[in-house]
Order: C-alpha cells, then sequence, then structure tokens
C-alpha cells in the first residue's frame, strides 16, 4: 500500500432504536450500519454506491461526526475521530466537512450567502472582517460563481447554483476531507456535468479527498478511484473501481451493473424474483442478499459471508460465499 | 463554467420580477374581509390612542344627577352610566385599557411560550419532555380556574390580570412553535450550520428563529383577540381593573345589574368588545393567509377542475391519420402577475397503437406541462392552454365537454407519476384504490370488481395478489406501490399511458423491473406509451421514438437509436455529452454552457442559441421549423450536426 489511510473505519456499526421500555421490553432496532470497515487513503476519491436504505447516508454522517457510531472506531490521521468530535466538533469540522444531497434544503431560507459562507470562516477559523473578506472572494472564484452573488437569498439561486454555495462553505475551512452525500442526484444532467467538473478541478487544486456517495453507478464510475458497494448496512464489494465495474465479483454489485439503463442499449434485463430488501427490523441470519441472489445455497442462509480478498486483485474484496467467476463480464 | 456570464443575465434577468408574483400587501389587500378588519381596527385605535386629545369629559367623574341617561343625551352621545359617568368618554379610554392590557399579554405569553417552544424543540430528549409536561400542566386546568387562582394569589388589579391571562396563553405558543422546531432542526440546513462550526445557542437563535418567526406572528395575529376577551372576562369578574378605572370589562360588568332597566350600559361596551375582536380577528386572519408560504404559493386560487381553454383558440387538424394520440401545435401558457410563461410553445407529436414516445428535457423544459395539458390537468389560475389540439382518434381533447373528459381521464387515457407514494391515497387498501378505479368507469359488483383487481395485480406481477389487495400503501416498497400504479392505469383498457418520470424516484434494480413490465404491458394490451423522462439511458431502454424538449417546444425528434447515436440538434448533442456512461468512466464530460431561458422571457430565433458553439446571426432572429431531416426525424435547427457520430 503505498499510502497511508487518510480515515479509517473499523467495524463501525449504527444501530437506531432499540433499548427497553419502562417496564423491560425491548423496542425495535434497526442496523442502519453494521460491521463496515474501510479505508480512504490521502488524496484518492472512494465512492459508495448503494440502494436506498442501504445504510450510505448513515455512514457518511458518522465520518462529519455528525452522528456517533454505536460500535467500532474510526480514526482520522490516526485519531480518534469519535472522540475528537464530541471534545471539539469544531476541530474535527476543520478537517473535514460535508457537501449535502439538496443543495436549496441546505441552505437557511432566510441568510444571504455572504452570512452563510462567512459562518465557517468565523467559528471555525476565527477569521477577522478583512480576512473573511478575501477568503469570500476566493471561496466564489473556485466554484465559479461571480462575486455579486454573495448579498443574494437562495431562493434566487437554482439548484446547480445552490450546489455550488454548498461546495463553497464546504472548502471554506479549507477541510482536508470531504464526504460528499448525493452531491448531483438533485440536478438536471446539463448541471451535475458542471458540478462533476468543478468538484473534480478542486480536488486537484486544493488536494482533497473525497468520499463521494452515489446511487448513480455511471456518476461513481466517473468519479472515483475505488468503489465501495454496500447492502443492507454493509459492504458487500470494494475494491478499484475499474476492477468493480469491469468484473464484478459480488452477485449484488452484477444485478446493479446490469439493471443499469445505458444511453444506446436496448436491452431490459428484468430480475423476477422477490426483489425486496430483508425486513430490517428482523434481518435474516445470513447473507442479506441470498433471497434475491441466483448463486445462493444453504451456506448463504447460515452464515454471513466476512469480506474477503478474492483471487488475482489486489484490495479488491467481496462479502460472498460464492463470487461471481472473473471471467464473468457483465458488458463487453 | 458558466456563472460570470449567469451573473450578468441573472442581475437582468432579475429587475422585471417585480411583477412577477402579487405582493403581500396586494393580496391582503384583496381579501375584503381582511381590509375591512384592517379599517374597523385602525378606527379604534386611533380614537383610543388619541383620548388623551379628545373633548371628552373626565371618564371618572361621577355625576349623580345625570344618572343613567339615554344615548344621544345632551352632552353625553351615548349616554351616562350607573354613576352619571358618560359612557363615550368611558368607552375610549376603557378601549385604550383593554388594547394595551391584551397586546402587552400577547408580547409575553409569545416571548416565553416561543422561547419554551425553542428549546423544547431543538433539544428534545428530556428537556423536551420536561418542559412539555409543565405546559401541559397550565393547559390542564380550565383556564379561567387558572386565572382566577392567579390573580386570587397575586391579588386583583388589573397587572395582574395581564400576569394570569399572559401565563395561561404561554402552552398555546409553546405548543404552536415547539412543532415548527421540531421540522426545522432536523432540516439540513441546521446541519450545515453545525458543520460550520456554530453553537447551539447561536444554530436556535440564528438560523432556526427567523424561520420560526412568521408563525410566532401568524399565531400573535390570531390570539390578541382572545386575550382581549379574557382581559375583558376577568376584568367582568372583578378581577382585573378597580374602580373607577374603565375597561371594556369592568363596564360591560357595571351594566349586568342593571340590564333591564338601562341595556345601553352594557350592550355599548359589549359591542365595542364585539367590535374589537372581529376586526382584530378577520386582520389576523388575512395576514395568516398572506404570510403562511403555502397558501401564498396558490393554494388560496382554487383551481377548478380542468385545464381552462382560451376561446379564442382554433382547432388544428389532424395530420397523422391512424395514430391514437396526434398532438397538433399545443401552447400552454401560464399568467402569473402580469407575466406570461410560455411553458409549452407550440408542441405536435403524435402516437401509433402500441408505440413508446419519449419526452426528454431538463426540468423547465416544458415536457411535464405537455403531458399534463392533453387531459386538462394544468392547474387553471395560472394555466391555461391558448392553441391546438390534441386528437385522441376522432375526438379533440380540448373541444369535448368536461363530462366526456372525465370520463376519459383514467379510462382512455391514464396517468402514472413520478411518486406512487404520493399518487396512492394512504388509507385505503390498494384493493379499495384499484376497485375504485374499476368502478368510476364501469359500474359493475364489488366482488366483479374484486377478481378485477386481483387480475390486475396479478397482470403487474405481483405475487400473491388476493393478500395484497389487503394492505396499505405503505406496507408495500416503493417498486410494488408503482407496480400498483400502473395496474390501476390498465385498469379500463387505456388506449395511452402518460407516464411521467415513473422511475426516477426508485433504486436501479427496481426500475429495471419496471421498465421491462412496462414494455412487456404496452407490446400485450397494444397501449401507447407517452415517457416523460430526463435519463438518455431510460429512453433508450423503452422508446421506440424520442422527442427532446427545450425552453417549451421540440427541438429534435426521430427513433431512438438514430438520435442517440447520431444527434443532429447541437443541443441533443450535448446532452449527451455530459451525461456519465456506465463503462466509459475515462468519458470527459462536456458541461452545457449558461442556462435555458426562462420562459416568459423567451429570444428571438433559437432559444438555445445562447448557449450553442454553432450559432450564427440567423438563429436569432425569426421562428425556427421543426424540419424534417431524413426519414422519420426533424430537427429545429439551421444549423444541425450532419452526420457527425457523437462520441458514443
Amino acid at each position: 500500500m503505498p499510502e497511508t489511510a487518510l480515515l479509517e473505519i473499523d467495524n463501525a456499526e449504527r444501530v437506531f432504536g432499540g433499548g427497553r421500555t419502562l417496564f423491560g421490553r425491548a423496542l425495535p432496532a434497526v442496523h442502519a450500519v453494521q460491521g463496515v470497515s474501510l479505508d480512504v487513503r490521502k488524496g484518492e476519491t472512494l465512492g459508495v454506491v448503494g440502494e436506498s436504505g442501504c445504510g450510505k447516508s448513515t455512514l457518511a454522517r458518522l465520518i462529519v461526526g455528525l452522528d456517533r457510531p454505536t460500535a467500532g472506531r474510526i480514526t482520522f490521521d490516526g485519531r480518534d475521530l469519535v472522540a475528537d468530535a464530541r471534545r471539539d466538533p469544531r476541530a474535527l469540522a476543520r478537517r473535514v466537512q460535508y457537501v449535502f444531497q439538496d443543495p436549496v434544503a441546505s441552505l437557511n431560507p432566510r441568510k444571504t450567502i455572504r452570512a452563510i459562507l462567512e459562518a465557517p470562516l468565523r467559528h471555525l477559523l476565527g477569521l477577522d472582517r478583512s480576512g473573511r473578506e478575501a477568503r469570500l472572494g476566493e471561496l466564489m472564484e473556485a466554484v465559479n460563481l461571480a462575486p455579486e452573488f454573495l448579498d443574494r437569498y437562495p431562493h434566487e439561486f437554482s439548484g446547480g447554483q445552490a450546489q455550488r454555495i454548498g461546495i463553497a462553505r464546504a472548502l471554506a475551512a479549507d477541510p482536508e476531507l470531504i464526504v460528499l452525500d448525493e452531491p448531483v442526484s438533485a440536478l438536471d444532467v446539463s448541471v451535475q456535468a458542471q458540478v462533476l467538473n468543478i468538484l473534480d478541478g478542486l480536488k486537484t487544486r486544493f488536494g482533497l479527498t473525497y468520499v463521494f456517495i452515489s446511487h448513480d453507478l455511471s456518476v461513481v464510475e466517473s468519479v472515483s478511484d475505488r468503489v465501495a458497494v454496500m447492502y443492507f448496512g454493509r459492504v458487500a464489494e470494494i475494491g478499484p473501481a475499474r476492477e468493480i465495474f469491469a468484473a464484478p465479483r459480488h452477485p449484488y454489485t452484477h444485478l446493479l451493473l446490469k439493471s443499469a439503463p445505458v444511453p444506446g442499449k436496448r436491452s431490459l434485463i428484468p430480475e423476477d424474483a422477490n426483489t425486496e430488501l430483508p425486513d430490517p427490523y428482523n434481518p435474516p441470519p445470513g447473507c442479506a442478499f441470498h433471497a434475491r441472489c441466483p448463486r445462493g445455497t444453504d451456506i448463504c442462509l447460515a452464515k454471513h459471508p466476512a469480506l474477503e480478498r478474492v483471487s488475482g486483485a489486489a484490495a479488491h474484496e467481496a462479502a460472498c460465499h460464492h463470487p461471481v467467476d472473473e471471467g464473468g463480464h457483465v458488458r463487453a | 463554467m458558466s456563472d460570470t456570464a449567469a451573473a450578468g443575465s441573472a442581475g437582468r434577468m432579475h429587475k422585471p420580477r417585480k411583477r412577477g408574483r402579487p405582493s403581500t400587501l396586494r393580496l391582503l389587500f384583496n381579501n375584503t374581509l381582511a381590509t375591512t378588519g384592517l379599517a374597523v381596527l385602525v378606527a379604534i385605535v386611533l380614537a383610543a390612542l388619541a383620548a388623551p386629545l379628545l373633548p371628552l369629559p373626565d371618564p371618572d367623574v361621577t355625576a349623580p344627577a345625570d344618572r343613567l341617561l339615554r344615548p344621544l343625551a345632551e352632552g353625553h352621545l351615548l349616554g351616562t352610566d350607573a354613576l352619571g359617568r358618560d359612557i363615550l368618554s368611558r368607552l375610549i379610554w376603557g378601549t385604550r385599557v383593554s388594547l394595551a392590557v391584551g397586546l402587552s399579554a400577547t408580547l409575553i405569553a409569545a416571548f416565553f411560550g416561543s422561547l419554551i417552544g425553542l428549546v423544547a424543540g431543538y433539544a428534545g430528549g428530556r428537556v423536551d419532555t420536561f418542559l412539555m409536561r409543565g405546559v401541559d400542566m397550565v393547559m390542564a386546568f380550565p383556564y379561567i380556574l387558572l386565572a382566577l387562582a392567579i390573580v386570587a394569589a397575586l391579588g386583583p388589579g388589573l397587572i395582574n390580570a395581564l400576569y394570569a391571562i399572559a401565563v395561561i396563553n404561554i402552552p398555546f405558543f409553546a405548543r404552536n412553535i415547539r412543532g415548527i422546531t421540531i421540522g426545522l432542526s432536523r432540516r439540513e440546513f441546521v446541519d450545515a450550520a453545525r458543520l460550520s462550526g456554530k453553537s447551539s445557542a447561536a444554530i436556535l437563535f440564528g438560523e432556526v428563529l427567523p424561520n420560526v418567526l412568521p408563525v410566532i406572528i401568524i399565531t400573535m395575529s390570531t390570539t390578541i383577540g382572545w386575550m382581549i376577551l379574557e382581559t375583558a372576562g376577568l376584568s367582568f369578574l372583578g378581577l382585573g381593573a378597580q374602580p373607577p378605572q374603565a375597561d371594556l370589562g369592568s363596564m360591560l360588568g357595571d351594566g349586568r345589574k342593571i340590564l333591564f332597566t338601562a341595556p345601553h350600559v352594557s350592550i355599548i361596551p359589549g359591542l365595542m368588545i364585539f367590535a374589537l375582536v372581529m376586526s382584530i380577528n378577520l386582520f389576523g386572519d388575512g395576514v395568516r393567509d398572506v404570510l403562511d408560504p403555502r397558501l401564498k404559493s396558490g393554494a388560496l386560487t382554487r383551481p377548478v377542475a380542468r385545464t381552462a381553454v382560451a376561446q379564442e383558440r382554433e382547432a388544428e387538424p389532424r395530420r397523422h391519420s391512424g395514430s391514437v394520440l396526434d398532438v397538433v401545435g399545443l401552447n400552454t401558457q401560464f399568467h402569473i402577475g402580469g407575466d406570461i410563461y410560455r411553458a409549452v410553445g407550440g408542441v405536435d407529436l403524435h402516437l401509433k397503437p402500441g408505440e413508446c414516445l419519449g419526452i426528454v428535457g431538463e426540468s423547465g423544459s416544458g415536457k411535464s406541462v405537455t403531458a399534463m395539458s392533453l387531459m386538462g390537468l394544468v392547474p387553471t389560475p395560472p394555466g391555461r392552454i391558448t392553441a391546438g389540439s390534441a386528437w385522441l382518434e376522432e375526438e379533440d381533447l380540448f373541444s369535448v365537454d368536461d363530462e366526456r373528459i372525465r370520463q376519459l381521464r383514467g379510462a382512455d387515457v391514464s396517468h402514472v407519476f413520478q411518486d406512487p407514494l404520493s399518487t396512492l391515497h394512504p388509507l385505503f387498501t390498494i384493493g379499495d384504490q384499484l376497485t375504485e378505479a374499476i368502478m368510476a368507469h364501469r359500474p359493475m359488483r364489488r366482488s366483479q370488481a374484486d377478481e378485477k383487481a386481483e387480475e390486475l395485480l396479478r397482470l403487474v406481477r405481483i405475487t400473491n395478489p388476493a393478500e395484497r389487495l389487503k394492505v396499505y400503501p405503505h406496507e408495500l416498497s416503493g417498486g410494488m406501490r408503482q407496480r400498483v400504479c400502473i395496474a390501476m392505469a390498465l385498469a379500463n383498457d387505456a388506449k395511452v399511458i402518460i407516464a411521467d418520470e415513473p422511475t426516477t424516484a426508485l433504486d436501479v434494480t427496481v426500475q429495471a423491473q419496471i421498465l421491462s413490465l412496462l414494455d412487456a404491458l404496452r407490446r400485450e394490451s397494444n397501449a401507447a406509451i407517452l415517457f416523460i423522462t430526463h435519463d438518455f439511458g431510460v429512453v433508450s431502454a423503452v422508446c421506440d421514438r424520442v422527442a427532446v424538449m427545450y425552453a417549451g417546444r421540440i427541438v429534435e425528434t426521430g427513433e431512438t437509436e438514430v438520435v442517440l447515436a447520431r444527434p443532429a440538434h447541437p443541443y441533443t448533442g450535448k446532452l449527451i455529452d455530459c451525461v456519465p456512461v456506465l463503462g466509459q468512466p475515462g468519458r470527459r464530460l462536456d458541461a452545457i454552457e449558461g442556462r435555458p431561458p426562462v420562459v416568459n422571457n423567451l429570444p428571438a430565433g433559437c432559444a438555445f442559441a445562447a448557449r450553442c458553439e454553432r450559432a450564427e446571426a440567423d438563429c436569432r432572429e425569426g421562428d425556427i421549423p421543426l424540419a424534417a431531416f431524413g426519414e422519420g426525424r426533424a430537427v429545429r435547427c439551421l444549423h444541425p450536426l450532419k452526420g457527425e457520430a457523437a462520441d458514443a
């Protein structure tokens, strides 16, 4: 491994609900994230894909300290992120930032853009007035917005512009890691490309590390160095983007890639079986994908597969008892 | 990439906006009742404020000789009371007191109530429980009893009555504000402020409070009348204003004993209380209607059941015989304030039986309005169809009467919308909703309808249909719900299904199923599908032909494969180039510079010219027709891309 990990997540778990009532009856609990281990290296983009309810947004909130894991460790640059976030949330916010999915909802409708962007400069960096003014100019330039926009209110902006303001806010404190939670899925396609290009430029310019969360496979493929595929709160497969997309080993990844519509391709490959996620209040004992899996056997029902290196590929891991063969290319 | 230029255009675009939506004040004055309330209120308040300046006798000077004079007596316009005091003078001075007490009580209650609500709603957990249970305890007493208890403890007097009324109204504010705060503090901008390093107090008062403020003002405007009434109530009982000071309640109390001998002594202050409270309530309701964002956005306009069709519209003849749907020259406009938004500016399209036509475009391109116009589903006001015809076989949908449209909706032409959760009624079972859809068009017995519903669920590949009929929408997954919506669309043998982004809200694996289901069903039932989407991948999967829309017009149409492989309109080309394609990670994404024009201010000539590299002088003048371009294709462009293949 050439570079050390900037962010390491070790067996993180987040349970919602649970506990007991006053009379000792157990309350239902949902494991939004369980047993997730992954690391993010400095300067790379880790893509996280999965369908709704797979825990990817919960994972994002854990990384930026908006939520705390119920078990497991998250370390950032060698230090315990969870403890740091509790002790001094501002110190963490200076190094790890977040870009929200809904660009308009993430901007307070009653604040000007200037007030929104000044908040991190004032509270995180403690800049004085002239320092803030200079930095605001830099930020607006970085996301390609005219400085006149500073004194307007969020409702005056289109989705793409609002998302660029969201990116500028994340950049304001000069962080090392930015978690992007579906940053382009609320945008029109032409605007999506603008935002993706800006993100790409900023990464090189400021030496950023991205965790890029999306349900859109083609977007993730175009931005990621490595990809983690999540299913039902766990990592199903993780590895270099090129390999995951060219030769997926987990049957779920395989299904995802097969299902994605591609311009100019007529083929429709339906899946006949029951396609619903398992009941989160009552998860199956073995592999959560078993009910939908064409390769499932008895062992899948009995035992949850661990994330293991699949033969050949370096750092390409899949959590499957019967991974798809290497030759199982999805597309020519 | 765009926005140093966009700054200028946005700035330009911004000025004429003023006419766009009606201003708050104008909305308020449109409401006759609120305006009347305001006028009465202003008159009362002015009179009360001017009391020291008016030539009134001293309200507290008694004159036993002149007691109980009737109104219009000499020197006493409204007569005198039992002690010979001038009622007009006492009325005006008393109104002054009542107003002052009501207003201060409202302010005190609003301040403490909102504070409790804000803290409880934002902090949640134990703090919330503790504060709200305290509030519940205050609410558990009948309010007049509690007020009496407070006054009894503090002693009678106006100030103590004011405290009592403020305290008993705190729960009202606390509960209202807590509800709003809970919703707001889970919003993304609060998380964003936290990540910007703001402390909890700074977030609560700097981010949440400004958003709660309108609600506080609305609540105040609707409670102040109530507070004045309560003050009067306490004074009436002799616990508020003490003699000889006049306030409306104590005047009423004084008159009570002589109600039958001298009714005017109690009727006059009673009428004043009525006028005051009524005017405040009417005005307060008006303020609420104006400030409430949902009402402001047009919920008060009461759209009619079918889109208005302009009278000067002339029917266009059919162009494509043999087509099941033939739309010719459709124009749909929105009239908002003084602006006319040309959402659809002359759209022609046609569908053969069993064919699937995709309409592709970005948000605001008019693709949904086109589809909604067909069955008159565009809300009026502000929408109206100003030109064109939509031929469903031999009928022009814009000429037939409302009853016929009602028969056709959900029968010959049915819709599948984007979000199945909001399309299905949450309180009825799937079975109820399916049978309703069937029986609305074909009267039959419930048992027959149930069988038909079961058959429909089987048709959309839902396993165990008999059981599924009994479940509620929330018990199904998103994909299952969308299947139910499709079943409903098929319930009455639709000839045309309008599918408006039916898979956009779904996960990719579910999307693949729904798409293949739609594809299979249209082949089985020979229904034509008008498929609206923004995704070229989805279009490729199901559509035979595609029409690309931009700024309310079709800019290119043709067979899907041909258009995607060799787009002729520069916009189509750019739209294809800016989307990442699975399996081509190295592909460079060409963003489209600038933004689409706003449809209330369309440029002359080609709407895309400002963003187009191929634009020349002739693109910016005159109307550019949708010209034939090879077999079954048409392009609205003077300089189309000729055979220059997209980098597919």
